[in-house]
């Protein structure tokens, strides 16, 4: 009997050592992060100092109890810490932003916390922020921008200097003088239409380049030009765009500021004053050039119902669905812009034109390459295109 | 909403509908006072939320002196008001269109070029990733200006072209869902707001 106790006795001892020693363990701090290193944040343009540890020894692993990290950051070292942010356990990186001025050393302390208590890693050496001026990141956009920029400027200086430049035919744009003197032997208007945007977006200043050409060819066969416009800034540059066509038509005389008008900024305030002008002045031949929204089968199935001959050019994905149903031709999204090199045909557009499009044979090449290696599961390219 | 305001708003709808039939004096009406009202309710606004906010309080009463500079070019603006000196008002025109040209470049460089690239490029291991490569590259080479679309080339353009329209298709339908969508709200206000009808 006497032998049982004993044994039941030992039993119970051992199971309280283990136990007070299990509840000792729960109740210890958690280990403190390691290697903690605080630098400046690199490729920004100051204001950011990056700090980076060694996980808790109990986060993911030990106790496993660790809940999360708080940053503290001083200009005093050994003193003065503050918390400037807390990051979920697994983190092992923070960058600051928090009012960190350029050229002020600081130094940070990430503490480990569980539920109950925390832990100091080291003091970090003084890190001070400041800006970079060239952000490795961006290196492919760089070589990208060269790259566009050489090809443009060479084939600019080869057009200027007499090189024979080739642009295919394009469908829409070589109907325009079809349309324009369709509306010159019927006596009625042309009407052009440059989009709801300001001069802001490119797809306004490529309806603006393709409106010169447009205004001259009417001046040459004396049709009437209409340009309302729903954004002041681009009524003046239709104005100057209108006036110079006419002057280099040798029709200066022709030139009439007033047809060239602003409506309103509101969306649908100008497709109902568009409206207004289609079904009373019914133009022969309706020009879309430019960037437009909702308004665009508003526009065009009016358009339609005069019985005008519809060109349209614009990038909005959206809308081109809707211009392709309701009008005659429509220039779809990179037609546009290139809408301008050829109907001038001016050496800079033209070597401007050709330098995109070798631009474009070179992305088709680096897309075949780029697939090719991701294939073998070489992701070298892809990396290097992210700009970060 | 107001009875008046109600009924005001229903009559202009209606005015506006009438445009369905053909042109008439009361789609004139609307029309103009859309045009005019919309027109002065951009003047108010743009004084009121641009340039108070933006020139006159951060000039005047924050000493941001770095603002001289747009509000000269926006006089020399206005200056086109007046004959002899029109011609300045080009020089502000000339800032916008080459600041404008100069700033998307980067911008539509980054996400119509190298973000485009990079995310056809995708290992041939499924039939989506295939297709879009297909797409991309007969795409691109229905927008190559520099030759014919004869032979092989236009061949391999037509395929592009062909996965532009149905591109279209798609958006299209989705876009008339929506504007069905809008013409659904405005007959619910005619006939829940305005008549009552419907409840």
């Amino acid at each position: 009997m006497n032998q049982r106790r004993a044994v039941f006795l030992l039993f119970l001892s051992i199971a309280f050592f283990f136990g007070i020693s299990t509840a000792a363990q729960q109740n210890a701090p958690p280990a403190p992060p390691t290697e903690v290193k605080a630098f400046d944040n690199p490729n920004d343009a100051g204001g950011g100092i990056t700090i980076t540890w060694n996980k808790s020894a109990d986060d993911g692993q030990g106790e496993n109890d660790v809940l999360g990290y708080e940053i503290l950051r001083s200009t005093t070292s050994g003193s003065g810490y503050q918390k400037v942010a807390s990051v979920l356990a697994g983190e092992e990186s923070y960058t600051d932003g928090e009012n960190v001025e350029d050229k002020v050393p600081y130094y940070y302390v990430v503490r480990a916390t569980d539920a109950e208590f925390f832990s100091d890693s080291a003091e970090t050496l003084p890190a001070v922020a400041k800006p970079q001026w060239f952000n490795t990141n961006r290196i492919s956009m760089l070589v990208a921008v060269l790259l566009f920029s050489g090809l443009v400027l060479l084939f600019i200086s080869w057009a200027k200097g007499g090189r024979e430049l080739y642009i295919r035919p394009i469908a829409g744009l070589a109907a325009v003088d079809e349309a324009i003197g369709r509306a010159t032997e019927m006596g009625k208007p042309v009407l052009f239409i440059p989009g709801i945007m300001d001069m802001d977006n490119m797809q306004t200043l490529a309806g603006i380049t393709i409106l010169r050409r447009v205004a001259q060819k009417a001046a040459e066969y004396g049709a009437p030009l209409l340009v309302p416009t729903s954004r002041s800034l681009v009524m003046t540059t239709a104005q100057e765009a209108v006036k110079e066509a006419y002057l280099d038509a040798g029709r200066p005389d022709a030139y009439d500021p007033d047809r060239i008008r602003y409506l309103t900024d509101n969306q649908f305030g100008y497709a109902a004053g568009v409206d207004g002008i289609m079904v009373r002045e019914k133009p022969a031949a309706i020009f879309y050039m430019g960037c437009f929204y909702a308004e665009s089968l508003i526009l065009a199935e009016t358009g339609h119902s005069v019985g005008a001959i519809q060109i349209a050019g614009t990038a909005m994905p959206a809308q081109l669905p809707f211009f392709v149903t309701a009008c005659d031709y429509t220039l779809i999204g990179e037609e546009l812009f290139a809408g301008s090199a050829y109907l001038s045909r001016e050496p800079r557009l033209l070597g401007s034109l050709k330098g995109q499009d070798f631009g474009k044979a070179i992305f088709m090449l680096i897309i075949v390459v780029g697939i090719i290696l991701e294939s073998f599961g070489i992701h070298f390219l892809d990396q290097w295109l992210a700009t970060g | 909403m107001t009875t008046l305001g109600v009924w005001i708003a229903a009559l202009l709808t209606l005015c506006i509908l009438s445009f369905l039939y053909k042109d008439n004096p009361f789609y004139k009406f609307a029309e103009h006072l859309f045009v005019g009202v919309s027109a002065g309710y951009v003047v108010a606004l743009t004084y009121h939320n641009t340039l108070i906010p933006n020139l006159f309080v951060p000039l005047l009463k924050q000493g941001d002196y770095i603002l001289i500079i747009p509000l000269i070019l926006g006089i020399m603006m206005l200056l086109r008001l007046f004959p002899k000196v029109g011609w300045i008002s080009r020089w502000p025109l000339a800032f916008i269109v080459g600041v404008t040209a100069g700033f998307w470049l980067i911008t539509y460089l980054q996400s119509n070029g190298l973000v485009q690239i990079r995310e056809t490029l995708r290992p041939f291991n499924s039939l989506g990733n295939i297709v879009i490569a297909i797409g991309v590259l007969t795409g691109l080479t229905y927008f190559f200006f520099s030759k014919e679309h004869k032979g092989v080339f236009g061949k391999t353009a037509k395929v592009g072209i062909w996965f532009l329209m149905v591109t279209f298709g798609a958006s299209f339908g989705y876009t008339v869902m929506a504007r069905i969508s809008l013409l659904i709200g405005r007959m619910h206000f005619l006939l829940s707001d305005w008549l009552g009808l419907i409840k």
